[in-house]
């Protein structure tokens, strides 16, 4: 058995992680910067993602096809309306003070996940993937007349493993563009930098915030949906989510979209590597020990500009 | 010029920032084509006030009018859309935006149609040529001139502007100064909190001398020209 065709199923499988983690850093990277509010609840919005996933599927039967493409539009779409009524209902009365939305949040958090463990269960649920074909990975070799491909016996991932790093890239893009382009993205970026002159040039602040709250759980929701048919759907499947997010988000510097993509990317990567070679605990480990690096000596992030 | 009706009035303001009661039944008002001064110590709650204009700090008591339309129970990001452009202290840009996208923010706000932008860019030519220059990089005049410009880009019936020569050059200074004079012949009303005295005697119809939250004395800018010694004497300078 040779090393280098297994460190590239790795780096596969990690890839598969570090685009999922990406979104949903994202996510939280867009709540934090724009409205300087961390929520907690933020990997029970990606469960929902999840379990709407399934509940969508389930009830639309048929080709696995037609409910994962539902679901993949109606499930970013409820976990958004939820997190958009839950900004109205919550975080505005308490007024986006920084203390309190982490104590709102983590009741927020409890209400979700024991909710859905009320009406959905324990269970764990599959949902089946639209397409699923097994791709053995080629590798090369030196053979007599040079250098030859061979197949590794038993080294494969799925076409759509590729997908999911395929679709992960397109909706960065989507939120880059977003941001970057247009004219909602100019008035969310102008609102995280002064909010007081967002105001005074009648930006909708409170709408804004809303607005940027229910994007930043439905990019979660969008990224559990894309797992689903790799892991499942659980009510507790928001916890690991939640941590490797805040890790990737303060590595990359809070409230720096390139920086969480990338950091996103780096932990992803180490994670999945890590976990094949190692054990998940020891990526963890790991992971959580590069934060405390970074808090020590790069405050700010990689990529974060330190505030005065 | 029109000077029926007031474009700005202040009736009887009380604000306060934290516990701390800063503006004290201020009532004061802006003609269309006037340039009035607030004048007055550090602490005076010039400042508080202009932020109290702008909705960003609630009143106590008191109402604030906007061409007779009241405009102090409006949410704050509407109070713009009726009207004033707000150079605030310090310029507060947007740093990270581009000089476009900073007016573009300012064109949003009331839908200001491109004609507007046009206007401004005549205004300050330098603006146009550094368009594509984040506002953080420009130099504190240009960055003066872009939060002024901003502030045109509503097309304002009151133009709010707070220490807008602070630490700038002459050369600066008297570009911000032709501008201000333009804007009082087009019939905006200004409101302007000034500490540097050749500014003021030179600008101004009104003065309003503020300490500790209330207008004490407002005089005639001609009066002053004349006559110095009052600003001596509540200026201490």
């Amino acid at each position: 058995m040779e090393f280098a065709p297994y460190l590239f199923l790795a780096t596969l499988e990690g890839a598969v992680t570090a685009a999922v983690l990406a979104l949903t850093a994202v996510g939280l990277s867009l709540v934090f910067g724009v409205m300087r509010v961390v929520n907690v609840a933020h990997g029970e919005f990606f469960m929902l993602g999840a379990v709407l996933a399934w509940w969508v599927a389930h009830m639309l039967g048929g080709h696995p096809g037609l409910g994962f493409a539902a679901a993949l539009l109606i499930a970013p779409l409820m976990v958004g309306l939820i997190a958009v009524a839950a900004d109205m209902t919550v975080l505005k009365r308490i007024e986006y003070d920084p203390e309190r939305t982490i104590v709102a949040t983590i009741g927020i958090l409890y209400i979700i996940q024991q909710v859905t463990l009320m009406t959905y269960g324990p269970d764990a649920r599959p949902v089946e993937p639209p397409f699923n074909t097994r791709l053995a990975i080629p590798w090369f070799r030196f053979g007599e007349d040079g250098v030859e491909l061979y197949w590794p016996w038993g080294l494969a991932t799925t076409s759509y493993k590729l997908a999911v790093i395929g679709a992960a890239g397109v909706v960065l893009l989507c939120v880059w563009l977003l941001m970057a382009r247009s004219r909602i993205g100019l008035l969310m970026r102008a609102t995280q930098l002064d909010r007081e002159m967002a105001l005074a040039f009648a930006i909708p602040v409170e709408r804004i915030y809303a607005i940027v709250f229910g994007l930043g759980a439905g990019l979660a929701a969008l990224a559990a949906v894309l797992i689903v048919p790799i892991s499942q759907a659980h009510y507790l499947m928001g916890g690991d989510p939640l941590l490797l997010s805040f890790i990737v988000v303060i590595i990359g510097g809070l409230g720096s979209l390139p920086g969480t993509v990338v950091a996103a990317i780096l932990i992803g990567l180490s994670d999945g590597i890590i976990s094949v070679f190692f054990s998940p605990t020891l990526a963890k480990i790991l992971a959580t020990l590069l934060v405390a690096l970074v808090l020590v000596f790069r405050p700010q992030g990689l990529f974060g500009v330190r505030r005065a | 010029m029109r000077r029926d009706g007031q474009v700005l009035e202040l009736d009887a303001i009380n604000v306060a920032y934290g516990k701390a009661r800063i503006v004290r039944d201020l009532s004061l008002c802006v003609a269309p084509g006037e340039i009035v001064c607030l004048l007055g110590r550090n602490g005076a709650g010039k400042t508080t006030t202009m932020k109290a204009i702008m909705g960003l700090l609630p009143l106590l008591s008191g109402q604030v009018r906007l061409g007779g339309r009241t405009i102090s129970d409006l949410a704050p990001h509407r109070v713009p859309r009726a009207g004033i452009g707000y150079v605030p202290q310090g310029r507060r840009l947007f740093g990270e935006l581009t000089v476009a996208q900073n007016l573009e923010i300012g064109m949003l706000a009331r839908g200001s149609d491109a004609r507007v932008l046009e206007d401004v860019f005549g205004l300050f030519p330098r603006l146009r040529e550094r368009r594509d220059q984040r506002a953080e990089t420009l130099s504190g005049g240009e960055q003066q001139m872009l939060a002024t410009a901003r502030a045109l880009c509503l097309e304002p019936d009151l133009l709010l502007l707070d220490e807008p020569t602070e630490g700038l050059q002459p050369s600066m200074i008297e570009a911000i100064r032709q501008v201000v004079i333009l804007m009082r012949g087009r019939g905006v009303g200004v409101l302007l909190v000034e500490q540097r005295m050749d500014a003021v005697l030179s600008l101004a119809d009104r003065v309003v001398f503020m300490e500790n939250g209330r207008a004490l004395e407002t005089l005639d800018g001609a009066d002053l020209r004349a006559d110095h010694s009052p600003i001596e004497r509540y200026l201490g300078v």
